[in-house]
């Protein structure tokens, strides 16, 4: 009811409006199957955000906003379908949340020229935008996450973590497998030893991981999971009676779904971020005003303020500021897939901007360029209080090792260049 | 009227054994050929073709081979998903490895190396049928997933474990990688599609097919009039694996081009593809490609029903789907059991007398 309000309210919009121009954002959501609880919240701040944009300032410069919602299960198959589904629409960026989706539509999209943002997912080497002219994964990438894991584990320990055991618990996909490459030379580098305990989709069954775990005592567990996976691990980690604050989740494992099935047992467990958590910014109360109160917020309009609601509206605000960077270099309010792109490439968020949108401090200020299509890679660190229910930043964001990050990047890249015949695309 | 064998002569042995007796029946089939090769070709684009028909046509082979194991030899088979993995891995490690050979040998080939592996596990057959097997194929499913998972090798080492098609090119235009057109893709399965189920089709005419059927009905009685068991189920399972190899190389090369194997070859591609034969028929080509189409088009039409025309929100359609695909299965299976095959063989007999039923 609540999406037909939307629609019906949207195309009231688009026939009141002077032009019936309108930028379209894709968002291939999930909200069925296993990892629902972290498609829904993500997919309701996604569109939130541009809803709160059409009905505060009128669009985006003008021109109004449209989200084509395209239900992926997080299935690959239905990936594809709802990609070829959307693009013929004039779909400005694609935001999978899935790094298999990713991977598939690299290619596809690079050809149909139809910019991706892979924030925080997909292949860490787009980094690179010199290979990769058209994903973009800023702020922060998957190695950045295993660094911000490691540097975290070394300020805790004065600097050294030589001789400590790390167990890596991780989704036995394309995802949870893109930092083992990064904690393996990160190992060598401290000196710690690195465990890697696989766990196949969906999740649900771990006995044997944390009955591994419980005979191998490491001092840490980081943790690489998604969807019903980590409210599993989380309880078995509690089952076993592992110290909360020894456990760091990636930035997918950090949301109150994850932690809340584990009640108690739960609190002091650890997740890193990129973006700001809660709901203390000012945007939520024009979030009420502009969404809520109109009864035009996305879904159930249950998730406002959560960890992945608040990425999915970061993910929204980025595209946004991305379409109007495009709009000021070309110099057109209604822009194309191409122009968004070159939008993207010129991204600048500054702490300045961060606050007139009403997001002071969210994130990290960063710039991408041509290069660097991977933004400063700055990874905080947030804690899980089961008392008061909320996640609180414990360590602001810190700048992630680079030195071994670069070259593994460079590799991946070149390999994919090589690969696939691909030239410089700054040059 | 139109639908009969009076008056169609036959003259030799050759046209009295052909595939389509009736000649209305045999016009019909030259129809949909012309149509798909010459036609459809023209009219595709982007959208129709990696949304319904590659996918259509690729699942056809995969159900075309599951039939051949479960409705024509009676052998239940929950490892397809593994099998489709095999042909997917083993295209991509010779498209890698040999860059230089045709992308259509290496194809075949993958379906050659499936053939193998399928007669491996097929070989507990030979002591243990019904639930029994299944469970078995079932272990090989989840063997291969694993074994895909776990040996780097598979995936020339690749950091996130993933394989990507490179592009490969049939007579210079090409046909896997990002930049192929929508008419080559087609093109390439349903040249596949063609020869799997004209292969598949006179295989289970012949004498082989005949064996097959033989140990399906009553495997003692086939043993007792000299039906080799040993010989009748490790052809099944190769051909079958073949075919199924086909496709899982044909769907991770040209449809999806990247492919994780837990997520796209795990148990539920096992189902589905049982699920196709069920609802289409076992024991029939044309039950397979029913079965294949009806269980490609329906979510995609449930969608753009529901989602596009109807506005409801997207994760409702998704559930009405798994309710509805539910449901069929249970009703085919209580009201048909021999699916949509059925359905057309009743249409076709009620043809032949209209006008005139006794």
């Amino acid at each position: 009811m609540k999406l037909k309000l939307t629609a019906v309210a949207l195309s009231a919009l688009m026939a009141a409006g002077p032009v019936m121009a309108d930028l379209v954002f894709p968002s291939l959501s999930y909200r069925t199957g296993p990892y629902a609880s972290g498609g829904i919240p993500f997919a309701d701040g996604y569109a939130d955000y541009f809803t709160l944009l059409n009905e505060r300032d009128g669009g985006i410069n003008g021109v109004a906003a449209r989200i084509l919602e395209c239900e992926t299960g997080y299935n690959t198959e239905k990936g594809v379908e709802c990609y070829e589904a959307t693009k013929g629409e004039g779909s400005l960026v694609y935001q999978p949340l899935s790094t298999g989706i990713t991977y598939q539509l690299i290619p596809k999209a690079t050809a149909d020229n139809i910019p991706i943002h892979s924030m925080g997912y997909g292949r860490t080497s787009a980094k690179n935008g010199d290979v990769f002219s058209h994903v973009f994964n800023y702020p922060a990438n998957y190695w950045d996450g295993a660094s911000g894991a490691v540097n975290y584990l070394l300020e805790a320990n004065n600097g050294d973590i030589s001789g400590k055991k790390v167990a890596l618990v991780y989704h036995n996909s394309a995802y949870g497998k893109e930092p083992i490459r990064t904690l393996e030379n990160l190992s060598e580098k401290h000196g710690f030893e690195l465990v890697q305990l696989a766990v196949d989709h969906p999740g649900q069954e771990q006995k044997s991981q944390w009955l591994q775990i419980r005979r191998e005592r490491p001092d840490y567990v980081v943790m690489w999971g998604w969807g019903v996976m980590n409210q599993v691990a989380i309880q078995e980690a509690a089952n076993i009676r592992f110290p909360m604050e020894n456990f760091i989740g990636v930035w997918w494992s950090g949301s109150e779904n994850d932690v809340l099935p584990a009640g108690q047992a739960a609190d002091g467990y650890k997740a890193l971020t990129f973006h700001g958590v809660g709901s203390d910014f000012p945007i939520f109360a024009e979030i009420q005003e502009y969404v809520v109160d109109k009864g035009l917020a996305a879904g159930a309009g249950d998730q406002i303020g959560t960890v992945l609601y608040n990425r999915g509206l970061y993910a929204a605000m980025l595209a946004a500021e991305a379409a109007k960077t495009a709009q000021d270099i070309h110099g057109v309010a209604d822009i194309t897939p191409a122009m968004m792109r070159d939008g993207m490439e010129a991204l600048e968020i500054t702490e300045a901007k961060m606050a007139e949108l009403g997001l002071p401090n969210f994130g990290p200020a960063f710039t991408v360029t041509c290069e660097n299509h991977g933004g400063d890679a700055l990874v905080g660190v947030t804690q899980w209080d089961a008392d008061t229910g909320t996640w609180s930043l414990i360590s602001g964001f810190k700048p992630t090792d680079g030195d071994v990050i670069g070259p593994l990047i460079e590799e991946d890249s070149a390999a994919y260049a090589a690969e696939n015949n691909i030239g410089s695309n700054c040059n | 009227m139109f639908y009969r064998e009076a008056g169609d002569f036959k003259t030799s042995y050759t046209a009295d054994n052909q595939t389509f007796p009736i000649a209305f029946d045999r016009y019909r089939y030259y129809a949909v050929l012309a149509v798909a090769f010459a036609v459809v070709p023209f009219l595709v684009n982007d959208y129709w073709v990696n949304a319904i028909l590659v996918p259509f046509l690729i699942y056809s082979i995969a159900a075309i081979g599951l039939n051949i194991l479960t409705g024509y030899c009676g052998q239940v088979s929950l490892g397809t998903g593994g099998f489709m993995a095999v042909g997917a891995y083993a295209c991509y490690k010779l498209m890698t490895g040999f860059p230089e050979v045709n992308i259509v040998i290496h194809i075949i080939l993958a379906g050659g190396i499936t053939a193998a592996v399928g007669t491996l596990f097929g070989l507990p057959s030979l002591r243990i049928k019904g639930f029994y097997l299944a469970v078995a194929t079932l272990a090989a499913q989840f063997f291969l997933v694993w074994l895909f998972n776990k040996v780097s090798w598979f995936y020339n080492y690749s950091a996130s474990g993933q394989i990507n098609a490179p592009e490969r090119t049939v007579f210079g235009v090409p046909v896997t990688g990002a930049n192929v057109e929508p008419w080559a893709m087609y093109m390439i399965c349903l040249v596949f599609v063609f020869g799997s189920a004209v292969i598949a089709r006179n295989l289970t005419r012949g004498t082989l097919g005949r064996s097959w059927m033989a140990i399906r009905d009553m495997d003692i009685a086939a043993e007792i009039i000299g039906v080799n068991p040993l010989k009748a189920k490790l052809t099944a399972f190769a051909v079958s694996s073949f075919f199924v190899g086909i496709s899982g190389a044909l769907f991770f090369a040209v449809y999806l081009g990247a492919v994780e194997v837990g997520e796209v070859f795990g148990i539920q591609k096992s189902f589905i593809v049982l699920f196709m034969i069920i609802i289409g028929g076992l024991g029939s080509i044309f039950g397979s490609f029913a079965g294949a189409a009806l269980l490609v088009v329906l979510p995609v039409f449930l969608k753009l029903f529901g989602v596009d025309l109807l506005g409801w929100p997207t994760d409702i359609v998704a559930h009405i789907q798994l309710v509805v695909v539910g449901l069929l299965i249970i009703l085919f299976l209580v009201l048909e059991p021999h699916g949509l095959a059925q359905l057309w063989r009743v249409a076709k007999e009620k043809l032949r007398l209209w006008p005139f039923p006794h």
